[in-house]
């Protein structure tokens, strides 16, 4: 069980470009890149994001380019999922693969139902997922058996198919 | 089968795939570069620290490194990576690695085909998102982040969930004044920057055989702004000419089967296209030309993976011959090889004579990194492949995406310009 706050962006597309700006793909220090994340779209991210939090948001999550950078930079800003209609494959994989975050996908109910600065309550083993400011709750899509199995075993390093 | 799934299927040892299947697939070649290949050395440090062993590569033979992204190097950090990038090279005993400043070195989507770095058939991965760009040679060609990249090079293969594959069937030879470029546009302003998420983007049809293989590397290099997880042309002698002109030989021509399955099925008529662009802030914002706003450009780009290729400069030098830019106007070739070409054929001076100015092979610009970024409320028309905000800059600048054609037409006007019109 995850606890934590939500930050929304209502809307769709949220790039990797606006993640983490184009310039500092050359930084690869995690938590210098945590100072500049999601830069171009919201410049007071950094200034209040906290430990625990959630980011929520629309479809195609995490669209663009392939840098690993974009969930580095989130994971250490304190971000533990982003919650969205939808993800882009790359973001998706590289967020599971290097266990940085849960890409945790919802559907319209979450996304409509979740406001900016509700705290919320994760339980990927029921696949649920609790409004405590509204007492609402919310269905997750389940992860797909060779993801949730990474998840599982804290990465892709440390998952062995050859066990399963 | 498809050609995707006979690939990945030859890839997992496995007779046959089908879409969803989750495989793990061994890698022929794979690449990094000077963003990708930092990160993967930081993913070793990591393990080392776990205490899992990084002594050596599965096989450096099937490994081969671009510097790209920040080259030239504009300050401390990024000339620190290319230091580090080498140092690993030489530790680990890869020989392909395509240095700044040492003959041949450039994108590394355009080394892929330049060098025939991949051959049809090979299931191809790289630190990069546009290397789907390759599949046009008919392989499996697919772009991983640092992790993934890393696995491959300690265990030769990597998990795939096989994708479901998405037809384009395209009907006949484009129209003079027509690149592949518009093309992709009008498709990913059909189907949407999510409208081939996951799955695989698959070219075919008379308009594809019609096309030369840098135009199929154009279409499949922008399979990835629709999401797609591969781009793919089932090849034909075009690409085994292309790349035995190359040094390729023992090509492994893998072709999809009569009933082979496709879960969707789209049709174009390539014939009748007109120039595209992709106004800001999305690669699916498309208009045709004759109908983009009338704005002030302060710049035309013509550089990148997507927009820089022989056939590029050659469309570009079509339109700039005898002819003056009247905005900030830059052309890169995407790799030494089409510099020279282009210095040979007589493309420098037809663009000096313009009034460009041409620079090295570089990825700086497009990602708004170095080397002519914009700065805030400029107005850029690029070859490029991505417009979000910020891209190619300033969170504030513009990006429209167009062809060529279109880019040194609307250099010269200084607005955006059907070559047609000129």
């Amino acid at each position: 069980m995850m606890k934590g706050n939500v930050i929304k962006y209502a809307q769709d597309n949220v790039d990797t470009d606006v993640i983490i700006p184009g310039q500092y793909l050359k930084v690869h220090d995690y938590a210098e890149l945590a100072t500049h994340a999601m830069e171009g779209l919201d410049p007071d991210f950094h200034s209040k994001v906290k430990e625990g939090d959630f980011i929520l948001s629309g479809k195609n999550f995490g669209c663009g380019s392939s840098r690993e950078h974009a969930p580095i930079a989130l994971s250490h800003s304190g971000v533990k999922a982003v919650l969205a209609l939808s993800f882009a494959r790359i973001f998706y994989r590289n967020s599971v693969d290097g266990a940085f975050l849960l890409p945790i996908e919802i559907e319209q109910d979450a996304y409509d139902g979740i406001s900016d600065g509700d705290e919320i309550a994760i339980d990927v083993s029921l696949n649920e997922i609790k409004n405590i400011t509204k007492n609402q709750t919310y269905k997750m899509k389940p992860f797909s058996e060779i993801i949730g199995k990474i998840i599982a075993a804290g990465g892709l390093f440390k998952y062995k198919p050859d066990q399963d | 089968m498809n050609i995707t799934e006979k690939i990945l299927a030859r890839g997992a040892g496995k007779s046959s795939v089908s879409p969803d299947d989750v495989v793990f697939a061994n890698v022929d070649k794979v690449m990094m570069h000077d963003v990708s290949g930092p990160g993967v050395i930081k993913v070793f440090d990591k393990l080392k620290k776990q205490g899992i062993s990084v002594d050596k590569l599965w096989d450096p033979t099937k490994v081969w490194v671009a510097e790209d992204h920040f080259v030239p190097s504009a300050e401390k950090v990024s000339a620190e990576n290319i230091v580090k990038l080498s140092k690993f090279t030489k530790q680990y005993g890869i020989e392909k690695h395509f240095k700044y400043g040492m003959g041949q070195y450039g994108i590394c989507h355009t080394i892929s085909h330049e060098e025939a770095m991949v051959l049809p058939g090979e299931v191809y991965v790289g630190g990069d998102s546009h290397t789907n760009t390759t599949g046009a040679l008919g392989a499996f060609a697919c772009g991983l982040g640092h992790t993934d990249v890393a696995y491959v090079l300690l265990n030769g293969k990597i998990w795939f969930k096989v994708p479901e594959t998405y037809y384009f069937k395209l009907n006949g030879k484009l129209p003079d004044h027509v690149m592949a470029k518009d093309l992709i546009l009008k498709i990913i302003g059909q189907i949407g920057t999510d409208g081939g998420a996951y799955q695989t983007m698959q070219f075919g049809g008379s308009g594809v055989d019609e096309m030369s293989v840098e135009s199929r590397l154009t279409l499949c290099n922008m399979t990835t702004e629709a999401g797609a997880k591969n781009g793919i042309v089932e090849p034909d002698q075009k690409v085994v000419d292309y790349l035995t002109q190359r040094g390729a030989t023992n090509m492994n021509l893998i072709k999809g089967d009569d009933d082979a399955e496709y879960a969707k099925m789209f049709e174009f008529e390539s014939s009748e296209m007109e120039p595209m662009v992709a106004k800001p802030f999305s690669p699916e914002n498309t208009t045709v030309v004759r109908e983009a706003p009338s704005v002030e450009l302060d710049k035309s780009y013509i550089g990148s993976c997507t927009g820089a290729k022989y056939e590029d400069l050659v469309a570009a030098a079509s339109v700039l011959k005898g002819r003056k830019v009247k905005i900030r106007t830059e052309i890169l070739p995407a790799a030494i090889s089409i510099y020279r070409r282009a210095m040979e054929d007589g493309l420098l001076k037809i663009f000096l004579d313009a009034g460009v100015t041409v620079g090295p092979p570089t990825c700086g610009a497009c990602c708004g990194a170095h080397m002519g970024v914009l700065a805030k409320d400029e107005i850029c028309i690029s070859t490029t492949n991505r417009n979000f905000p910020g891209r190619m800059g300033h969170v504030e600048s513009q990006t429209y995406l167009s062809s060529p054609l279109v880019a040194a037409a609307s250099a010269v006007t200084g607005k955006i310009t059907d070559p047609r019109d000129l």
